[in-house]
């Protein structure tokens, strides 16, 4: 118990200090999640929409994928992409296995599928005559898929929260890709697996609490807009 | 002139054909109802004019023009414009759906916001404007949408049962409404219906529809006095629809004989010729008793079977040997004092009652009901 409470004191001390590493660390984490969630933010949607609005042999097929996708299990993901940039691997000439490249390239492979099944389906619950009535307005193709995306922007928001969510706290890829190096690679989720190896409860609590707050403040954020959009 | 031109039409769903049009034509400044039972195939011919459906077979010509390329497709659908039955409106305010179609057409703000506001007072609705989309009623989300397309000043407008889930009153006003603009406007409109009611309201011509194909097309009034059917006699609700054979005819005036009494009608078909004799009820007179001297060639007694209370009147099933249904004000109906059991005469013209040929028994499209009691 004291442990915990001696933990919890170092934590918030590394917190108000704005200790230099644990901020590092932090703003790390931002950056890499942050534009691996982007990403998968473009390719989501965009494929999404895609798969949503076209009629194709097969559909139903590459839709369960895209939902077991939704559910990627990390590790298999990490180790798919470190055989891809392994030196003698495919794509082992860009030379980014270790680096924060590489942990973006993970983790957008985690959050696309997430993104890209909620978008899908969000795109798909809209009424079905609601396309066609836009067509009929007078709509080009860019412009009818322009607005049903902005019809489905409160599910798309939901998409954003869940592949930032799902990458942030995601540990096994990024330390398979990223190796977890002391100030280029090390990210909250890394750093606090190795910490509690270490026994250092207090760093890897006050990491832990971090990586709370920031998940916390997103969604908050994230919340306050999608419920700012919904009539009075 | 045509505005549309549709020929040799065929339309297939998943193998099926849901669609089957020869040649229908939309004249200029029309109004045109496409009225029939649920599945008729009429939202899928509106998509159709609208250049919204893959044909799988035939001809569209837009003002003459066929449209066969993706340049002319794309021209048609920005002349027609379809409002569908639900809404569909956007999550946002009332201003920016009906500014929706003008916005595609790279409008300035200046005109897109001249006119909405002219769609949005043509249908009284300019004060909610800044309202929520999501906040509205169901009359009042029909109204925007309604105005969402004549903002755009269609050449061709196609309604899919624009009345359908209003409560009574709101749609009264809005077929008033409704009416009143398409003569004010004078745009070209396709309506699909299926209320015989809203049908007279608002349609100049009418084409009838069962099972994907056009069953009888013509004016308003043509459809609604001379159906050839007996299909299209009960759907624009021709109450008395009998069976006879006729026994004479003589200078387009014959005898027909229905459940062993003779009816005179006009018509000149040939004896023994089978035939079917519609009648609809506003053109049956009862009375009290055998009127001495009567202009109708038609007269029976008849035993009152039933009364049935509609909203002003009502309809009485009268048993003459054969079945007829009349309408009934409420205030007659209590002066001559009448009752189920109570004997009555009954008279009608010979030019009321409406002759078409028949088939042999169940050839004919949907011979359900010959007359319900």
């Amino acid at each position: 118990m004291e442990l915990i409470v001696q933990g919890i004191i170092k934590a918030f001390e590394l917190i108000i200090s704005f200790d230099p590493e644990v901020m590092g660390i932090t703003w790390l984490s931002l950056k890499i999640s942050g534009t691996a969630t982007f990403i998968s933010l473009f390719i989501g949607v965009s494929i999404g929409t895609l798969v949503a609005l076209s009629n194709f042999p097969g559909k139903r097929l590459v839709i369960s994928l895209i939902n077991t996708g939704m559910g990627l299990p990390p590790v298999v993901v990490g180790l798919f992409v470190t055989i891809m940039i392994w030196r003698s691997g495919p794509l082992g000439f860009l030379e980014i296995l270790y680096t924060p490249y590489a942990m973006i390239i993970a983790q957008a492979i985690i959050a696309t599928p997430i993104v890209m099944g909620i978008s899908l389906a969000s795109i798909q619950n809209l009424p079905p005559n609601l396309r066609l009535q836009i067509l009929s307005l007078g709509a080009s193709r860019l412009q009818m898929v322009w607005v049903l995306i902005k019809e489905s922007k409160l599910p798309l928001l939901a998409a954003v929260m869940a592949g930032f969510g799902g990458v942030i706290s995601e540990v096994g890829a990024s330390i398979m890709v990223g190796g977890n190096i002391k100030g280029y690679s090390r990210v909250l989720t890394t750093a606090t697996v190795m910490e509690t190896g270490k026994g250092n409860f207090d760093v890897a609590i006050a990491l832990g609490i971090i990586l709370l707050i920031l998940a916390f403040i997103v969604n908050l954020l994230l919340t306050q807009i999608q419920q700012r959009q919904h009539p009075r | 002139m045509n505005i549309l031109t549709i020929q040799n039409l065929i339309v297939r769903r998943s193998g099926v054909t849901v669609l089957d049009v020869s040649e229908l034509n939309v004249e200029q400044g029309r109004i045109l109802a496409l009225i029939g039972p649920n599945g008729a195939g009429k939202s899928t011919l509106l998509l159709t004019m609208a250049g919204l459906l893959k044909l799988n077979q035939g001809k569209i010509y837009y003002r003459g023009m066929p449209v066969d390329s993706s340049v002319s497709r794309s021209h048609m659908r920005r002349s027609a414009c379809v409002v569908f039955q639900e809404p569909l409106l956007l999550n946002t305010s009332v201003y920016k759906n009906v500014a929706l179609g003008l916005k595609f057409r790279h409008l300035s703000n200046a005109e897109i916001k001249k006119n909405v506001e002219d769609a949005l007072d043509y249908f009284g609705i300019s004060a909610l404007s800044a309202r929520s989309a999501k906040t509205l009623s169901g009359g009042e989300a029909k109204r925007v949408s309604l105005a969402r397309a004549f903002a755009l000043k269609p050449q061709l407008l196609l309604l899919d049962e624009a009345f359908n889930s209003l409560d009574p009153p709101t749609k009264e006003k809005l077929i008033d409404d409704l009416r009143h603009i398409l003569e004010e406007t004078k745009i070209t409109a396709v309506l699909a219906l299926h209320d015989r009611e809203e049908t007279l309201r608002l349609a100049q011509d009418v084409t009838v529809m069962a099972g994907g194909k056009m069953v009888q097309s013509g004016t308003t009034a043509r459809i609604f006095n001379e159906p050839k059917s007996e299909f299209v006699a009960n759907f624009v609700g021709t109450e008395t629809i009998l069976e006879g054979t006729v026994q004479s005819s003589n200078a387009g005036l014959m005898e027909i004989s229905v459940a062993g009494k003779i009816i005179e009608a006009v018509g000149d078909f040939l004896p023994g010729q089978n035939v079917y004799g519609c009648l609809r009820p506003e053109n049956i007179t009862v009375s009290p008793a055998m009127p001495g001297k009567i202009s109708a060639r038609n007269v029976f007694e008849a035993k009152i079977q039933k009364i049935v209370r509609q909203s002003f009147f009502y309809k009485v099933f009268l048993d003459c040997g054969f079945i007829l249904v009349a309408y009934i004000t409420v205030s007659s109906c209590e002066e001559l004092g009448m009752c189920e059991g109570s004997t009555v005469a009954v008279s009608f013209k010979a030019t009321a009652v409406h002759v078409i040929w028949r088939e042999r028994r169940g050839t004919d499209i949907s011979a359900q009901r010959p007359v319900q009691v």
